[in-house]
């Protein structure tokens, strides 16, 4: 009787074991999938800011200045993520999402110009790329954090060495002027429309 | 508030924050089904235990009865039904509302949608859905599919024209919340069985009001073979009165999977836009719609954001609301929201006031 108890007992163990091992290796990889998620994200915005600037050139030839930080922190951008330096790329990218949300801030603040289609085409499409890159860190951010937790408490935590699980750090703002609120001039209204 | 509505809150977990509210409302959708699961057990292979010991007793005049045919029959029914269910319903229920795929936008509506949905794939961490637009007045919004990888969202024009950029995002995100979770697959599986249910219910009553005159004379010279047919026929009694109400007790246990299911969909939804306040917001305007729905069928209501017909179950609460609503009360939904979005608002109640809602 007490053989089988043994038994039992043993084959639970084995079997929640694996489960644990299997649980704390399917959320490492969720987290590198959705680390690559951001990536791709991004690449999708250095392929779209062309195209866009493009259409509403002619519109918005008073903001020529707005326009033309976007393009260039773009290729900044690119041309850091050639480097392949985790840090710089992030401090690129904030920059550029500092110039897009500059520019949307701008269209914004134009009711005139909204009515133009190019322009509230690119204000649709402006939002969707920052909203995309934003939920793929959210998702980052969500799979890390399960992942964090389950290596950290209790049955899990007892097989992450195992598993060969380590902390995955969040994702957040390091630049400060992404932090901060996109400041817009109203003082000069647009007198060149159209 | 009353009890039942206190037990309510408590096992889908109102008043928390949107990881618990989801915790406990997959806790309390876990027991539902386990106890569905046990129910249907019960009807089927309880009957062959019953059988099983009438006959060991002899009181059957049969040999022991042992392969259990009443369980394997009545699985395989269910089996048959799911079968058919999962391989037909998802793509034909679109297709009946004539419904339209959208591949590439044509118009700056259904550009913000493909969008939403792009963003919320991306939140969901999942595969981009099919996109349906529906020619549909009334505003409401549906997710179909078995798998999570090859699922469809289906909205209606109505609710383009109505909801804002967030609020249609929020709409989304709780269709989202619905296929990541699998609930249509859990719904159509819970569907079949009550189907099964019905059927096997229905035919066997149809049968024993055929043959009800010689059968009961002969078994009542059989009975009485001491305590161990006691036993038999009380459970007998018993596993009769649960085919009686099999129907009723079925169908009760998958409306308030649903129900719960909702709930967690609408936290899934918080936890994808980080915006609860958003589908408080669209629910509200959903729910205020007087526009009759034409091109959803009332089958597919409880399939929906919110029930398009507004049926008069939906916003009550009791024993008869158990049986009947597809969905949760609105303001009881919209309250919790509230509560995920810190708005301070206890749950069943709206705050019209927008003094009041800014405190929190």
């Amino acid at each position: 009787m007490l053989t089988v108890i043994l038994l039992v007992l043993a084959v639970g163990f084995v079997l929640f074991a694996i489960g644990a091992y299997n649980r704390l290796v399917s959320l490492r990889n969720q987290v590198a999938n959705a680390w690559k998620q951001i990536d791709v994200q991004l690449k999708r915005r250095h392929d779209l800011i062309p195209n866009l600037i493009n259409t509403v050139k002619g519109a918005m030839n008073f903001e020529r200045e707005t326009l033309e930080a976007v393009v260039a922190a773009r290729n900044q951008a690119i041309a850091v993520a050639k480097t392949g330096d985790v840090a710089a790329t992030g401090a690129a990218e904030a920059h550029l999402t500092g110039a897009l949300s500059r520019l949307l801030a701008v269209v914004e603040a134009y009711p005139d110009l909204k009515a133009t289609g190019n322009v509230a085409q690119l204000q649709e499409e402006l939002t969707a790329t920052e909203n995309k890159i934003g939920f793929s860190r959210q998702l980052y951010n969500d799979t890390a954090t399960q992942y964090n937790t389950a290596q950290q408490t209790f049955p899990t935590m007892l097989f992450a060495g195992m598993a060969g699980a380590t902390p995955a750090s969040l994702w957040e703002i390091t630049d400060e002027l992404e932090r901060a609120v996109p400041q817009v001039d109203l003082t000069l209204g647009p007198t060149t429309t159209k | 508030m009353s009890a039942a509505v206190a037990e309510l809150r408590r096992e889908t977990g109102a008043g928390r924050n949107l990881f618990a509210q989801q915790e406990a409302n997959r806790k309390a959708s876990r027991r539902l089904v386990a106890g569905f699961v046990l129910f249907l057990a019960w009807l089927g292979f309880g009957g062959d235990f019953i059988w099983y010991l009438a006959s060991r007793d002899g009181a059957t005049g049969t040999g022991v009865h042992i392969f259990p045919g009443v369980g394997i029959l009545l699985t395989a029914i269910a089996g048959a039904m799911t079968w058919f269910a999962f391989r037909f319903g998802p793509v034909s229920l679109i297709k009946g509302t004539g419904a339209r795929e959208i591949e590439t936008p044509s118009t700056e509506n259904e550009q913000r949608l493909v969008n939403v949905v792009e963003e919320m794939a991306i939140a969901a961490g999942t595969r981009k859905p099919h996109i349906w637009l529906v020619p549909e007045a009334a505003p409401n919004a549906f997710a179909t599919g078995i798998e999570a990888e090859n699922a469809h969202i289906a909205v209606t024009e109505g609710l383009l024209e109505t909801c804002n950029r967030e609020e249609l995002q929020a709409v989304v995100a709780h269709e989202m919340g619905h296929i990541v979770n699998l609930d249509v697959k859990l719904m159509t599986l819970l569907t079949a069985l009550v189907g099964a249910v019905a059927v096997v219910h229905n035919s066997a009553f149809r049968v024993m009001r055929f043959g009800s005159g010689g059968r009961g004379r002969s078994r009542s010279n059989n009975k009485g073979s001491g305590a161990g047919g006691v036993l038999v026929i009380v459970l007998l009694v018993v596993w009769i009165i649960s085919w009686l109400i099999a129907p009723l007790v079925t169908r009760y246990m998958a409306m308030k999977v649903g129900r719960s299911r909702e709930f967690l969909a609408d936290a899934m939804s918080a936890q994808f836009t980080r915006n609860p306040a958003a589908l408080a917001e669209a629910l509200t305007k959903i729910g205020a719609s007087t526009v009759k729905p034409t091109a959803i069928p009332k089958s597919s209501a409880q399939l929906c954001i919110a029930d398009p017909f507004h049926s008069a179950w939906d916003e009550r609460k009791g024993k008869f609301a158990d049986l009947m609503a597809t969905h949760p009360p609105l303001s009881d939904r919209v309250g919790r929201l509230r509560e995920m979005a810190y708005q301070g608002a206890a749950a069943g109640e709206i705050l019209h006031n927008p003094l009041i809602m800014s405190e929190a």
